[in-house]
């Protein structure tokens, strides 16, 4: 059993080791030189960290809001000193080149460490991934100067990032931007307008604030191709990296949401006194690509981070279910028996079913599109063309499915502490405010299903469609052989059959001039897709429960059966929905487009 | 100055052992196993010797299975300059424990040996003793502050009544209390760097000839239930409550 309030630790071994086999990677030049060893090392220090440093303010963080104070922002000391711990481990580096000062580890390992600490307080640890983020971008496309003066400083802790994107008028339809960019004659530019949501974007964690604006240079041509990439310092640095003056970026105010309280949201203006320090970042117009280059990773992160939600709150609330005791079964009506524990009641079992199916299944997921990040290192082309393929198709999957979920499994996890779920005396209502976040920002999951059925399922003809069904075939294949799975195996078939089907239906749809009708169901697409995804994860963790169950011992008898379980549980109550979900697809359902705003 | 501190591969404080069903010990299996905190209390002091200029190396030793490699990595990666694995596949008792770790003593040659002053497994408390009794040198037990001056050592002490001072002349024994300091966190690095430090394994029986156990376990059982409490009207019902049960 777990004794962890982050995660399920033999659950998350078994996806490591057992499922996904994340030792493979080793062999990659890049990181030959890790192993088990140093992996179990890394996470155990994250779990450590996360316990210590950032699971106790989190209740705190949620009950004081960060401040503006004299135009400074304050927040409650224990985050900046979480961070201090954080940075002093090296956390801020795990990614980054031996070269660098980093530890080079693989992807699936960062995001092992952030599921912990964002299970632990997703609040304060926005910080570091924003900056991470920002370092990440400056990586590939800053020059060997803009990566000294601004990713280095990153790297080591000393200096925080933003991501630029939104603005009051401009957050779903980038194509709409206002910030401008003036070019000067010493190849800088002068940047101005506003830009709203922007997390992080104003403290005094660190020494200073790389910005991440996307702009227009003046001139630029309108929609998405006229947009680029700038750094905007919060204080302008010297050559040597020494820091200068303040940068004209004004906090113009706080935004006070309903979760994720510690972390600052704010709105910014540059450019007010007209002499806002931008600095381009790779080519000019190309922002937007960049931007979007480190995307997969970023959503991979926005979708973990609320998975990790959910299984804080299915944790607590299975702890809960064994303590508390309630009523009795319906044929032991006498009042003279000791009323059962919750956990025994059929229905408490389903929203704790529940819970653990959308948890574990999208904990298997993400950090098996995690490791696909890993797989672009792969010496053979066709691997390497096919985890990209098949990771352009999970991503809005992970993020939209993922959040959609996790935010349901918060749901129950609150249901189950009945009324005392509903109050502050208990976490798993500050779970479910944190998550709910988490649909909306990164791409509102809308426009995920949108991108998940317009652009990614049909892109090179329906290729990223295909390799995932030949994945999940090989897997219904071998599952067919397996007593007790073989009806698992056909069902898992018959969906591919007909996601496929409905797939070319839209497909034929756009093709023939139809697009807004085609995709006016994209919604119920990403939930199709999405749960034959997970059950495929569920059959996988079967399989693997399967086979390891003869020469388990006994705790892992117990885990490997809570494993089969669930899978039947899954393909029992969720898989069958998808039909209903498909038809509505495939013969594109004109209820909602048909309806007229008038009418409502 | 060498520093040798013995650290114990246990399981994890947060965790809630239970006794196996068969009563012949506590449930280990896929269960999360650190270095006893008391331990990690001791390399920590010995690691901020060695930074003081006090001590010039810091040795970890533990004696287990290949498994307790885990534990001597992360006191490298803590700082520890070298490591001795003690193999054996038997739990050890105090006294074969301080019998092994007596022999290790006289070949290093340590100006002080650290232990914590108890393993939060068996809680037995005797190993640091028995080890300062065998050897034949001071020892000064339940540390919560420890100053060197050349030869000899200042060692605060808590007991019941409150703080003891003992000055200690060294080679010496000591074992740390919870509050003699807070344990760093490793850093990332230097978890790749206790990669390549140096691990040796030396066999149990080459350090003692009869490594065998001298105490014989019967049997583990959990402690009794809590029974159900009573309500009594006033303190004058306590008293006579406590009484009839021979508590007072
Ligand atoms: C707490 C928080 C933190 C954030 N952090 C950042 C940050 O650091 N940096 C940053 O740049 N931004 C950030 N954002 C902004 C976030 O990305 C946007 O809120 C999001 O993109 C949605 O934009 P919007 O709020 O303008 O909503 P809108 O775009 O107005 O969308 C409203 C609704 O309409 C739907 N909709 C919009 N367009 C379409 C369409 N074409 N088809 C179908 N449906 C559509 C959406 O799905 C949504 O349900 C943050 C937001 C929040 C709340």
């Amino acid at each position: 059993m777990s004794t962890s309030p982050l995660m399920d630790l033999r659950h998350l071994d078994f996806l490591l080791y057992e499922l996904l086999q994340i030792e493979q990677l080793t062999q990659y030049p890049r990181f030959n030189e890790h192993s088990r060893e140093t992996f179990e090392a890394v996470i155990d220090l994250a779990h450590q960290l996360a316990e210590t440093q950032f699971l106790p303010h989190n209740r705190k963080s949620d009950l004081n809001e960060p401040r503006m104070v004299d135009g400074k922002v304050v927040l409650i000391a224990e985050i900046g000193a979480a961070l201090d711990a954080f940075n002093q481990a090296g956390f801020m580096a795990v990614l980054a080149d031996y070269d660098d000062g980093g530890m080079q580890l693989p992807f699936v390992i960062s995001s092992v460490c952030d599921a912990l600490f964002s299970a632990a307080n997703p609040s304060t640890v926005a910080y570091p991934a924003l900056a991470r983020a920002a370092a990440n971008l400056l990586h590939v496309y800053g020059t060997e100067e803009q990566k000294r003066l601004y990713m280095l400083p990153i790297i080591e802790g000393r200096y925080y990032g933003t991501m630029c994107l939104s603005e009051p008028q401009a957050g779903s339809s980038l194509a709409d931007i206002k910030c401008q960019a003036q070019p000067q004659a010493d190849g800088s530019y002068r940047l101005t307008g506003a830009k709203m949501w922007i997390s992080a974007g104003d403290h005094e964690l660190g020494e200073n604030i790389v910005h991440l604006v996307l702009a227009r240079i003046s001139g630029a041509p309108e929609g998405v191709r006229g947009i680029s990439l700038f750094i905007v310092p919060r204080w302008r640095v010297n050559a040597d990296g020494s820091r200068t003056e303040r940068n004209d970026v004004t906090l113009a105010g706080l935004n006070h949401k309903m979760g994720q309280r510690g972390s600052v949201n704010t709105f910014l203006k540059f450019g007010e006194q007209g002499d806002c320090h931008a600095y381009l970042v790779g080519e000019p117009h190309q922002g937007l690509a960049h931007m979007f280059h480190m995307m997969n990773e970023e959503r991979i992160g926005v979708g973990m981070g609320a998975v990790q939600q959910g299984s804080a709150g299915y944790l607590y609330s299975l702890q809960y279910a064994r303590e508390r005791r309630q009523g009795r079964h319906p044929d032991q009506k006498d009042p003279a028996t000791p009323p059962v524990l919750l956990i025994e009641h059929a229905d408490v079992r389903r929203m704790l079913l529940q819970q653990k199916c959308y948890v574990e299944g999208a904990q298997a997921l993400g950090f098996y599109a995690a490791m696909l990040v890993d797989q672009a290192l792969d010496p053979d082309k066709n691997v390497r063309r096919e985890s990209h393929l098949l990771l352009e198709l999970l991503t809005p999957i992970i993020k939209a499915w993922g959040s959609d979920y996790a935010l349901r499994a918060n749901d129950l996890a609150i249901q189950i502490l009945g009324g005392y779920g509903y109050t502050r005396e208990y976490p798993v209502e500050q779970y479910y405010r944190d998550n709910r976040i988490n649909p909306i920002h990164e791409g509102t999951n809308g426009i995920q299903a949108l991108d998940l059925l317009g652009r990614k399922a049909m892109m090179q003809d329906g290729a990223a469609l295909q390799a995932l069904f030949k994945r999940m075939a090989a897997s219904a294949q071998q599952a067919a052989q397996l007593e007790g799975l073989d009806g698992f195996a056909a069902q898992l078939l018959s969906g591919i059959k007909l996601a496929g089907e409905v797939t070319a239906a839209t497909g034929q749809r756009m093709l023939a001039g139809e697009a807004r009708l085609a995709l006016a169901n994209a919604t119920h697409y990403m939930t199709m897709l999405g749960h034959l995804t997970i059950a495929w994860f569920w059959l996988q963790q079967a399989m693997i429960a399967q086979r390891a169950l003869p020469d388990a011992n006994a705790a892992d008898v117990d885990f490997y059966q809570g494993k089969l379980q669930a899978c039947r549980f899954f393909f029992a109550t969720e898989l069958p929905q998808i039909k209903h979900l498909a038809e509505l697809v495939g013969d594109a359902d004109q209820s909602a487009l048909a309806m007229r705003a008038e009418w409502f | 100055m060498k520093v040798l501190v013995f650290i114990k591969r246990v399981v994890d404080y947060n965790v809630r052992v239970k006794v196996r069903p068969d009563g012949s010990g506590v449930d280990t299996d896929g269960v999360k196993m650190s270095i006893n905190p008391f331990d990690e209390i001791a390399l920590e002091e010995a690691l901020r010797m060695r930074e003081a200029g006090q001590a010039d190396e810091v040795i970890v030793v533990s004696a287990g299975t290949s498994d307790c490699q885990q534990q001597l990595r992360t006191g490298l990666a803590m700082g520890a300059d070298r490591a001795i694995q003690i193999d054996t596949d038997k739990p050890l008792q105090p006294l074969t424990a301080a019998r092994a770790f007596q022999a290790l003593v006289e070949q290093q040659q340590p100006g002080v040996v650290l232990l914590g002053k108890q393993a939060i497994d068996d809680d037995n408390n005797q190993t640091g003793q028995m080890l300062a009794a065998l050897w034949g040198r001071p020892q000064a037990t339940n540390a919560a502050k420890i100053e060197l001056s050349g030869d000899t050592a200042r060692v605060t002490r808590e007991v019941d009544a409150g703080l003891e001072v003992l000055d200690i002349d060294l080679p010496a024994v000591i074992t740390t209390d919870l509050r003699l300091n807070t344990p760093r966190f490793v850093k990332l690095p230097d978890i790749m760097k206790a990669k390549k430090k140096p691990l040796d394994v030396v066999a149990l029986d080459g350090l003692v000839s009869d490594a065998g156990n001298d105490l014989k376990i019967g049997n583990w059982s959990p402690p009794p239930q809590r029974g159900k409490g009573i309500m009594v009207d006033d303190v004058a019902g306590l008293v006579t409550e406590l009484k009839s049960r021979g508590l007072l």
